[in-house]
């Protein structure tokens, strides 16, 4: 099993660990998931997502021209240091994984999910060819820090940071040695991702809490972005799902749609003649909760769907849920029923997100 | 009232006359976390030692409630229904879950003392 840089200071702060993907990590810590959750919508949570990879591919405008054939995203009009929400697909449009492409000065950087990372850089290597140099980086640590009071605290330590917009990062200094922060998150809220040496995450994390923000576990992450109506991989998406299944056509760029990346014809098709389930938000009647795999049904018994996430919502205080329902199901408040335990429960579909995003965008609009 | 009495389940339960309480162990809800969901049996219906009788659910997964001792349910809680949170304060008090009219007396004897239990708790943790 692997272990964080911060393992040691997960235990010191009482963590309780699961496994996940390969990495004993903390899924709660001691006041649990609710009160975790509260403190990053409230105030400041420190995330390690370590297990995460981190992908560096080197290069110049070949680079660009060459990842443009795997990845569905305007990576020409990127610019330096912005980063954009991609995936990483199969012929058929399934998604292999959801990431973040930012550009860096001499190429790019990629975050991967951890259960995926291995798959993806082999993958992506063999469609590079040997042209580029690309490594999944081991030294590096990977931290998010969110919640309204986050740009605060970590500006004391790294000045200047509360002046990147959202989905934009910059190189700073942390003892001395590089770091690099997105403004970014998984929760819904204003934050950021810190990429930061091993040696120094532990430092830099309690740094952090002795400014007043807080360690959060796996099991409160997964709350926050549940409410912000974010997708998880291999719940909300997968290998048999397409970006516009999912409903998210917007991270796929305009004026890529008529190229060439995998699973483009799919895409193309799906923008013309529609798609036949898509990924909806749900809302349970009273407090019961639908989890993943519970069957959806219309008033006629028919199965219409299933729920690919669901719990319960500490800000919204309410179950919600997320799934797929058959294209004539996904209007606003239609009412569906999902069995649970044996017994039909009603249930409506409704927008996404449950909990309103608190993004920080600068002075300018910097679109999606 | 009877002494305290647990069942492996993490269920615990009390007897005043033929009148079984029962409620899950505070050692159920750390292992759970924060509570968020409660089931409770209808009254009227008559449960077997060691059958499903509700279920609790936690923000990260349900699990079932067993009944330790056979009986019929006479009564329920509905506040830790209304507030499942309550559970969490006060499991072993407050947050009873249902009231049997007990089948049988003798099937407390096969339960564990409070001493017994603790020993079993820490040991299937560990």
């Amino acid at each position: 099993m692997n272990k964080t840089a911060l393992y040691n200071l997960h235990k010191k702060f009482n963590a309780k660990f699961v496994s996940f993907a390969g990495y004993e990590m903390p899924i709660q810590y001691k006041d649990g998931i609710i009160a975790e959750h509260n403190l990053t919508r409230e105030k400041s949570g420190i995330f390690d997502v370590s297990h995460m990879g981190q992908l560096f591919i080197l290069g110049d405008d070949k680079l660009t021209d060459k990842l443009q054939n795997i990845f569905p995203t305007d990576l020409k009009n990127l610019s330096i240091n912005q980063s954009k929400y991609s995936f990483l697909m199969n012929e058929n449009a399934g998604i292999h994984d959801d990431l973040i492409i930012t550009k860096i000065s001499n190429g790019y950087m990629i975050i991967l999910n951890a259960a995926c990372k291995e798959k993806d850089f082999k993958i992506i290597k063999s469609k590079l060819g040997v042209d580029f140099k690309i490594s999944l980086s081991k030294d590096l640590s990977l931290i998010a820090v969110q919640g309204p009071e986050s740009k605060n605290l970590i500006e004391k330590i790294i000045p200047g940071v509360n002046k990147l917009k959202f989905m934009f990062g910059g190189d700073f200094k942390f003892n001395s040695n590089n770091i690099y922060v997105t403004r970014s998150g998984y929760t819904g809220e204003d934050g950021f991702e810190i990429s930061i040496n091993n040696n120094d995450v532990v430092q830099f994390v309690e740094t952090l809490i002795s400014l007043g923000s807080n360690l959060i576990g796996l099991g409160a992450r997964d709350t926050l972005r549940l409410e912000a109506g974010l997708c998880l991989y291999g719940n909300d998406i997968d290998e048999n799902t397409s970006p516009l299944e999912a409903n998210l056509k917007w991270a796929i760029s305009k004026n890529r749609i008529n190229s060439n990346f995998p699973g483009a014809k799919k895409i193309q098709r799906q923008i013309n003649e529609g798609v036949t389930k898509l990924r909806v938000g749900i809302k349970p009647e009273g407090k019961i909760i639908a989890r993943e795999s519970t069957k959806i049904f219309d008033e006629n018994n028919n199965q219409i769907g299933k729920i690919t996430s669901g719990s319960f919502g500490p800000s919204v205080k309410s179950p919600i849920a997320m799934g797929y329902v058959n294209n004539t199901y996904t209007k606003e408040n239609t009412k569906i029923f999902l069995e649970i335990r044996g017994k039909k429960v009603s249930a409506s579909v409704c927008k996404l997100p449950f909990y309103k995003k608190n993004y920080y965008k600068g002075d300018i609009n910097v679109g999606s | 009232m009877s002494e305290v009495k647990f069942s492996k389940e993490h269920e615990w339960v009390t007897i005043n006359d033929d009148v079984a309480t029962i409620g899950i162990t505070k050692h159920a809800t750390e292992l759970l976390g924060d509570i968020v969901f409660a089931e409770l049996p209808e009254k009227g219906t008559s449960v077997t030692k060691d059958g499903t009788a509700g279920v609790v659910e936690s923000t990260k997964a349900a699990s079932d409630v067993y009944t330790p001792i056979s009986g019929e349910v006479v009564d329920t809680n509905q506040s830790i229904v209304d507030d499942p949170s309550k559970i969490n304060n006060d499991p072993e008090g407050d947050a009873w879950f249902f009231k049997l009219k007990v089948k049988d007396l003798n099937e407390i004897n096969s339960l564990m003392s409070r001493e017994e239990y603790e020993k079993f708790a820490k040991e299937s943790t560990n």
